[in-house]
């Protein structure tokens, strides 16, 4: 999987107990930072959504939508309608193959009691096909919309270079209904799995939109009552360096932790999921809010649900745009976004001249949002568990890791684990 | 469409060596005969699954870790033999072309014939271009695979009973 900045590679867990009790929880992520921001500083503003696809391999769609919305914002247009709704179906696809992948390769063997997925495929073939399928479906809306599967690139300020005919989305509407279908199995599935009692008051942050489950759009929430503008994010997050990791922590002010990706889309805008989504949310025995990170897993198949489904009606009601893109003329100013990447919010902000050249670019991906939850959610759960041996802890720290879908999750085995016990 | 036969070229082009497989790609284009399909891929193991499923014959070729003689070409029949996992530590592609293999043999989803190309990279740091022992041997593993799809093809007529191994 991906090139996340300063996340892809080895992390290690680091824990010092003292009497049952832990005294220090530390994740440490060694790979190098790669220095993006710098590397955009002196590009024109077209190359952002390309540029920036390259950090990761799994979410390229998230990076591209974080840079065209924050370039648009700047220059003062805004894409609307059909081109709109395709950028959403985009999306959509890359939540499907996302989400699939964790579900299925990354997190249920954990549940499942599997070192791997290869291993818990030997055991149940026919539940590693309903993923294999079901993400595939996933990646077909990007090959479709972003011309490739991986780093698409169709994508471009002001819209699309082409968008599809209503007939090329034909063989993909037909896929994503029996897609569909397998999301429904998959929602019904997971819910069988064995959750840890494990709930905590968490601080969830995303996106919330008037209408839609939000994707590309909407004022950034909490629910401890934040509510603000994406203009505002650096008033109220900011990121600070810790000495023994190479990925910054985000913090709230007064140093909050905080929690995105679908377990706080979910708490924040339960009731803008669709009727089916919701529905199957019920019948996996989940309420309108959810805190028991264990069962992010679920909340993810929801999501993967409610992506088809979203995705089956921008398709039933698109009508192919006159133009591709629409103009957009450069201006000095300053631009901001943040959309919904599988993992959670994603913040980009450019500052531009007048000809379009990227001054400055700052970017905070949501796995470093998460990474102080991950340590504040590892120091409860560990002293829950301070009677395991070593490999049994590690084994249920790196589930409760996932539990975030951090992109260092795409290593099978990506944990160190030191445990200091007095 | 379905290929009866696919070559497969893993890697990421922004990652020094480990861009050997789509250079190899880059090489073969419009030199393969109807029937050979040839795609680049990121090495995401359900992708892999996914652009393989219906082929009869898989040709992968991938980067693998550096141990000392950059530039050396493995070829192994992994429709025979598991990969040792990790073989393809080096990787960018974390749940890569080894599991990719060992989970599509799992569920039986794995090509009756899959041969991996593997090249011993010497620089896997961020950026474009291939070290220079890795671009010299770019020709002759595109050569190798031209030479294993046209005795795949012989085989499979019945003109020749060799391995190419």
């Amino acid at each position: 999987m991906g090139y996340l900045a300063r996340v892809e590679g080895e992390g290690a867990l680091y824990i010092k107990m003292s009497g049952g009790q832990v005294q220090t929880v530390r994740l440490k992520i060694f790979e190098p930072p790669r220095f993006f921001e710098a590397l955009l500083r002196g590009r024109m503003y077209g190359e952002a959504p390309d540029i920036t696809a390259r950090i990761c391999g799994i979410c390229p769609v998230a990076y591209q939508m974080s840079a065209v919305h924050a370039v648009e914002r700047a220059f003062g247009v805004s894409v609307e309608g059909q081109l709109r709704a395709l950028r959403r179906l985009l999306y959509c696809g890359e939540w499907i193959e996302s989400h699939t992948l964790h579900i299925y390769l990354l997190h249920a063997p954990d549940f499942l009691g599997y070192p791997d997925a290869i291993r818990m495929a030997a055991d149940h073939p026919a539940v590693v096909k309903r993923g294999l399928e079901l993400k595939k479906a996933g990646n077909a809306i990007i090959a479709l919309l972003g011309g490739r599967e991986v780093h698409p690139i169709n994508v471009r300020v002001g819209g699309f270079y082409r968008v599809p005919t209503r007939q090329e989305l034909v063989p993909l509407a037909e896929q994503l209904k029996a897609a569909r279908d397998l999301a429904q199995e998959t929602v019904r599935w997971v819910a069988t799995l064995p959750f840890p009692h494990f709930e905590r008051d968490y601080e969830f942050v995303s996106l919330r939109h008037p209408d839609e489950y939000p994707i590309n759009e909407g004022r950034i929430a909490s629910t401890r009552g934040l509510d603000i503008d994406v203009q505002e994010y650096e008033q109220h997050f900011t990121e600070e360096h810790v000495a023994y990791s190479n990925a910054l922590h985000s913090v709230l002010e007064g140093g909050r932790t905080y929690f995105v990706g679908p377990l706080a889309r979910y708490n924040l805008n339960f009731e803008r999921l669709s009727p089916l989504a919701r529905e199957a949310a019920r019948d996996a025995g989940l309420g309108a809010s959810c805190r028991n990170p264990f069962q992010s897993i679920v909340v993810r198949s929801v999501e993967t649900l409610y992506a088809c489904d979203e995705a089956l009606r921008i398709i039933g009601e698109y009508e192919p745009p006159d133009r591709p893109a629409i103009d957009v003329a450069p201006r000095a100013a300053v631009g901001w976004a943040c959309t919904e990447a599988p993992r959670g919010i994603l913040y980009h902000r450019y500052r531009l001249d007048d000809t379009g050249v990227i001054v400055d670019a700052k970017i905070v991906p949501p796995t470093s949002q998460n990474q102080k939850i991950i340590e504040s959610d590892l120091r409860h759960f560990v002293e829950q568990a301070s009677d395991l041996d070593d490999a049994r802890l590690t084994a249920r720290c790196e589930q409760a890791i996932r539990n975030y879908d951090p992109c260092i999750s795409c290593a099978t085995h990506f944990l160190t684990l030191q445990v200091d016990r007095d | 469409m379905p290929q009866a036969t696919l070559i497969i070229g893993v890697g990421n082009e922004y990652r020094g060596d480990d861009g050997i497989g789509p250079a190899v790609i880059r090489a073969l284009a419009g030199t393969q005969p109807a029937g050979v399909g040839m795609v680049v891929q990121a090495g995401e193991a359900l992708a892999l699954i996914n652009a393989w499923v219906d082929a009869e014959r898989v040709i992968l070729i991938d980067a693998v870790a550096a141990r000392g003689t950059p530039g050396k070409m493995y070829r192994i029949d992994a429709s025979k033999t598991p990969l040792p996992a990790h073989f393809l530590a080096c990787s960018t592609h974390d749940f890569g072309v080894a599991a990719a293999i060992e989970l599509a043999r799992t569920i039986g989803l794995l090509p009756p014939h899959v041969i991996l190309y593997g090249i011993e990279g010497q620089d896997f740091a961020p950026g474009a271009g291939l070290s220079s022992p890795i671009a010299r041997v770019v020709h002759t593993v595109a050569a190798r695979v031209t030479q294993e799809v046209c005795l795949a093809r012989k085989q499979s007529s019945g003109s020749v009973q060799v391995d190419a191994s």
